[in-house]
């Protein structure tokens, strides 16, 4: 006997069957009937709702990039593409330059990226080679995850209380004893590159983490067992065989993880320091394109400001779609035909 | 054992070989590593159950901002959560409908034509969608357009964040109803409309569910959206005026020198974090129910 | 079945929600939306909420601190019902309001010097010192101009680590107007603006005049401006100045007073006082105005913002002092007052 749920119209249609033989049906067993033109009606309009709202979808995204490219069409014509190279935000003179904010964007998330996707790199390959028990695996899994539920303004609350006191003393014997190292070059004063990078890392790693795992599992098990079949240590295994069978979606993995960096906002708005530089050195303050709209948008000045703004988050835009798509893209390559474990 | 002049591998574990050395060096390295990804999980739960903890009381759930004068341990953030439930609800008012609504098209109706591929591209392009670009588009056509700061508009521009993320897990729990529950709606007579609200859906209600849960969860702890839409307010609720939530508190009062408002914002965060994370595995529960 | 009672639930919850909001808004109270400058925030605060009590919550404000440029730009833009700024406003700025705009100036206060150097109270700075500090002339607490101004005092040997204004500010404006004016440098190379390229070496930023408070208090050896209430709520140590007469003032109410004391206040209500005069007088004070439409959307809305202005310049004048802001003048009092009656 095949069990279904019996659909609620359905059952008050048997019982009026069962009750009175008078629907047209053979013997009142039959229960399929044709639909009656009200439920046809209802079907279609249903069915274009559905529709509509799909199309809106395409719609929406299409108005949120008109409206923002609009917006800075001004800016355009204006600042050029030389916008994208001049460092400076002068709304006395109406001097806007963005340069700082891409660098600062593009350097933030590549820090970020290689402590992140090391320790994501990392934990995925201890959850899935078996250096676990089952519960203990799921634990640390559940704990992970939960590092990506934490909001953005938590982080950017706990970096400034916890982690930039924490990270002074640090900072300073850096720079004091290896500041002839570009990287050091500048004292730390509080906030800037260092912690908001560290924050950064934390943010992404769970999403570097949850992709490395499945591609890890994608690998199908006689790949390992033949490795092992061959005498390797665990880690020769790991480091000689599966890295490099994973590699295209672990790569995938980097890619998204850095676009979610890209994208971040509000830790780095509360962390970055807002200053217009461009500088290599992980001690100095910067800033970013999405924390330079979180901070200057609410007072942009009508008319070149705030449509340098939105030229802006054009710039954006098009940066983290480029790097999202290219990551989905990837991903989606090499983790084809790998679902068996 | 004997000497036979062919060397025969001890066939035992030998920790300190070279090769067999070098994997456990490597294992401690990556047990190091896992414990190190763990700490800043646990210091910013430590630190919100230390300082958060400090502040906590019911007095934080029905009274108002404290004024720069007021002395410490006064006034709560009582609107911020009334402030936060309503534009998490208008967003999500907005965004189920809409995205299970088009993950019915998407999955059933039409999945392989040319508007599904566009769409499904369209919706995977917003999830990444910087949350700040929602925030100024919403600042665009409706604060500008209602001439005002309101509630509204942060749920608008929280919707936008929402919509992608239920639209794509539903796609995904509709696709994964059995066919053969499909079949026997139709040979029942079922309109698709029908079948679709009468047998599908309900079947696949915990995966959409789960997809809302979190889109809940995610828009609840935004702040950038809500930076320019919804402004900030000392005053209890009012949809049409600029309206408080948890999240801007948190940002606004971070940056604070006085100490009240400091451990304010600390006891804010512990609340918002214990709220996301229930939502969370609350999903994950409802999500595991799938499974089986 | 599950999702019919769902629904219900739902629509339910819907339903009590609404009636509650309802509820919330029982004899429709006049409601208010200002926003603007964060130096005079703590006061109109306090103001407000006093004002709702004395009018049982009849008339309502909401005063969001955003800073002086978010406060010209919303009120430019219409989104709320009046602005404050201290650094007023420009003309070009007035021009671009078609309803006129009316600047009243409701309170004043000193702009203050504070560091962060434990155990280092009053810190002297001459005249020639604090605009070569903030203009990156000078690096180190140590520094030999700092150490002749505070004979006997042990300056450590650290880096000067600069706050300043991320945002738009109006108290960047009256200080960097005052720098300007005594130090040639200083209006050459930085001058004066709501947001300016500031020249030193290791700055700090920090949003609003809580922003730089709280950056003061978390950075070793940092030096920032701020208003002078901020510096005492929260226990800032504040630098004595160098006044246009060459007495050191340490701030306060009768130095603020003092500084005050001889502004003349013109037809349009704007006066920067960049350099006072005066023994005692504290040589950094600004007035910081609201800024009103001459013509309102209702005559009730018109109505409740003068009755507004009249609590702010009566009783609230009475706790400015202890708040740390400057009580308005008389004469001003009188004039800002017959000037509110253009709020229509």
């Amino acid at each position: 006997m095949i069990k279904m749920k019996v659909p609620c119209f359905l059952f008050r249609r048997l019982k009026k069957m069962a009750d009175n033989e008078s629907l047209g049906n053979i013997g009142g067993r039959t229960l399929s009937k044709p639909p009656t033109p009200g439920d046809i009606f209802f079907d279609k309009s249903f069915r274009f709702l559905t529709r509509a709202f799909t199309w809106a979808t395409i719609f929406l995204l299409a108005f949120i990039v008109y409206k923002i490219g609009g917006e800075a069409l001004p800016a355009f014509s204006d600042l050029g593409i030389n916008f994208l190279f001049t460092s400076a935000w002068d709304s006395s003179e109406d001097l806007y330059g963005l340069l700082p904010q891409i660098w600062g964007t593009l350097y933030s998330s590549f820090l970020a990226l290689i402590l992140g996707g090391f320790f994501g790199i990392t934990i995925a390959i201890f959850i899935t080679q078996d250096f676990l028990p089952y519960q203990i695996e799921i634990t640390l899994k559940n704990i992970i995850e939960l590092l990506a539920a934490i909001p953005s303004v938590v982080y950017g609350l706990w970096g400034i209380y916890v982690l930039v006191p924490l990270i002074r003393p640090f900072a300073n014997f850096l720079h004091e004893y290896l500041g002839w190292i570009p990287f050091f070059s500048t004292r730390l004063s509080g906030l800037g590159l260092l912690p908001a990078a560290l924050v950064l890392s934390i943010m992404i790693l769970p999403t570097v983490a949850a992709i490395s795992q499945d591609a890890f599992k994608a690998i199908p098990q006689k790949t390992k067992e033949a490795a092992f079949g061959m005498g390797t240590t665990r880690w020769e295994a790991i480091l000689l065989v599966l890295l490099p069978t994973a590699s295209g979606g672990i790569f995938g993995a980097l890619v998204l993880g850095f676009g979610r960096a890209l994208g971040e906002t509000m830790a780095l708005a509360m962390l970055i320091g807002s200053m217009s530089t461009v500088t290599l050195s992980v001690l100095s303050p910067a800033d970013t394109i999405a924390a330079l709209l979180a901070n200057t948008f609410p007072e942009a000045a009508r008319g070149l400001e705030t449509a340098a703004l939105m030229y802006a988050a054009c710039v954006l835009l098009l940066i983290t779609l480029l790097v999202n798509i290219a990551g989905a893209v990837i991903v989606a390559k090499t983790t084809q035909g790998g679902d068996k474990r | 054992m004997s000497q036979t002049g062919l060397e025969h591998p001890k066939l035992e574990r030998q920790p300190m070989e070279p090769r067999a050395l070098k994997s456990i060096i490597l294992s401690g390295i990556t047990i190091v590593c896992a414990i190190t990804a763990c700490i800043p999980l646990f210091s910013v739960l430590i630190m919100l159950f230390y300082r958060g903890g400090k502040r906590l009381t019911f007095q934080l759930f029905y009274t108002l901002p404290p004024g720069a004068f007021d002395s410490a341990g006064v006034g709560g953030f009582g609107n911020a959560i009334l402030g936060t439930a309503f534009m998490v609800g208008i967003a999500g008012l907005i965004s189920v409908p809409f995205g299970i609504l088009a993950a019915i098209y998407l999955a059933e109706l039409d999945p392989y034509s040319k508007i599904s591929e566009i769409a499904r591209f369209c919706a995977k392009t917003m999830t990444g969608l910087p949350s700040i670009i929602a925030g100024v588009f919403a600042y665009a056509i409706v604060v500008l357009v209602m001439g005002h700061y309101s509630a509204w508009a942060g749920g608008i521009a929280l919707s936008l964040l929402m919509i992608p993320t239920v639209m794509l897990t539903a796609e995904e729990a509709i696709k994964m109803v059995p066919n053969p529950m499909r079949e026997a709606a139709y040979g029942m007579g079922c309109t698709p409309a029908q079948s679709l609200i009468k047998v599908i859906l309900p079947v696949a209600m915990p995966g959409i569910i789960t997809g809302v849960v979190l889109a809940v969860a995610r828009a609840a702890g935004e702040t950038a959206p809500l930076l320019f839409t919804a402004l900030f307010s000392e005053s209890w609720l009012s949809p049409n005026d600029p309206t408080a939530s948890l999240a801007v508190l948190i940002y606004n009062w971070s940056s604070s020198p006085y100490e009240n408002l400091i451990e304010l914002a600390w006891a804010a965060s512990l609340i918002l974090v214990v709220l996301v994370f229930i939502l969370n595995i609350l999903s994950r529960t409802i999500g595991g129910k799938i499974k089986r | 079945m599950k999702l019919k009672s769902l629904l219900n639930v739902a629509l339910s919850a819907a339903v009590a929600a609404s009636f509650m909001i309802a509820g919330s808004a029982t004899a429709a109270p006049i409601k208010i939306t200002g926003a603007g400058a964060s130096f005079p925030a703590p006061i109109y605060s306090e103001w407000f909420k006093d004002f709702a009590k004395k009018t049982n919550g009849e008339i309502k404000v909401d005063y969001q601190s955003i800073g002086s440029g978010g406060g010209i730009k919303n009120f430019i833009g219409h989104t709320v019902d009046f602005g404050a700024s201290d650094a007023a406003m420009k003309q070009s700025e007035i021009d671009e309001v078609p309803e006129g705009v009316q600047l009243l100036p409701m309170t004043a206060g000193a702009i203050v010097i504070a560091y962060n150097l434990p155990g280092i109270d009053g810190l002297k700075l001459p005249r020639n010192v604090y605009p070569e500090i903030f203009l990156g002339k000078i690096t180190k607490w140590n520094d030999a101009k700092i150490v002749a101004a505070n004979p006997g005092v042990k300056l450590p040997d650290t880096p000067i680590t600069v706050v300043v204004r991320s945002d738009k500010s109006g108290t960047t404006f009256g200080f960097t107007g005052h720098l300007s004016a005594i130090s040639s440098d200083f209006k050459s190379a930085v001058g004066q603006g709501t947001m300016v390229q500031w020249s030193a070496g290791n700055m700090v930023k920090g949003k609003k005049n809580d922003g730089v408070s709280s950056a003061i208090r978390q950075t070793p050896g940092a030096i920032g401006y701020t208003e002078y209430g901020f510096a005492k709520l929260n226990k800032l140590p504040t630098a004595c100045l160098e006044n246009k007469a060459g007495k050191f003032v340490c701030p306060g109410p009768e130095g603020g007073a003092a500084g005050l004391a001889n502004a003349v206040l013109p037809e349009n209500m704007i006066v920067f006082i960049d350099d006072p005069e005066g023994d005692t007088s504290y040589p950094i004070v600004t007035f910081t105005w609201m800024m009103f439409y001459k013509k309102n959307k209702s005559a009730e809305l018109a109505e409740a913002l003068r009755n507004m202005v009249e609590y702010c310049l009566d009783e609230g004048q009475k706790i400015a002092d202890k708040a740390g802001y400057i009580p308005l003048p008389e004469s001003v009092v009188e004039k800002v007052k017959a000037a509110s009656k253009n709020i229509q």
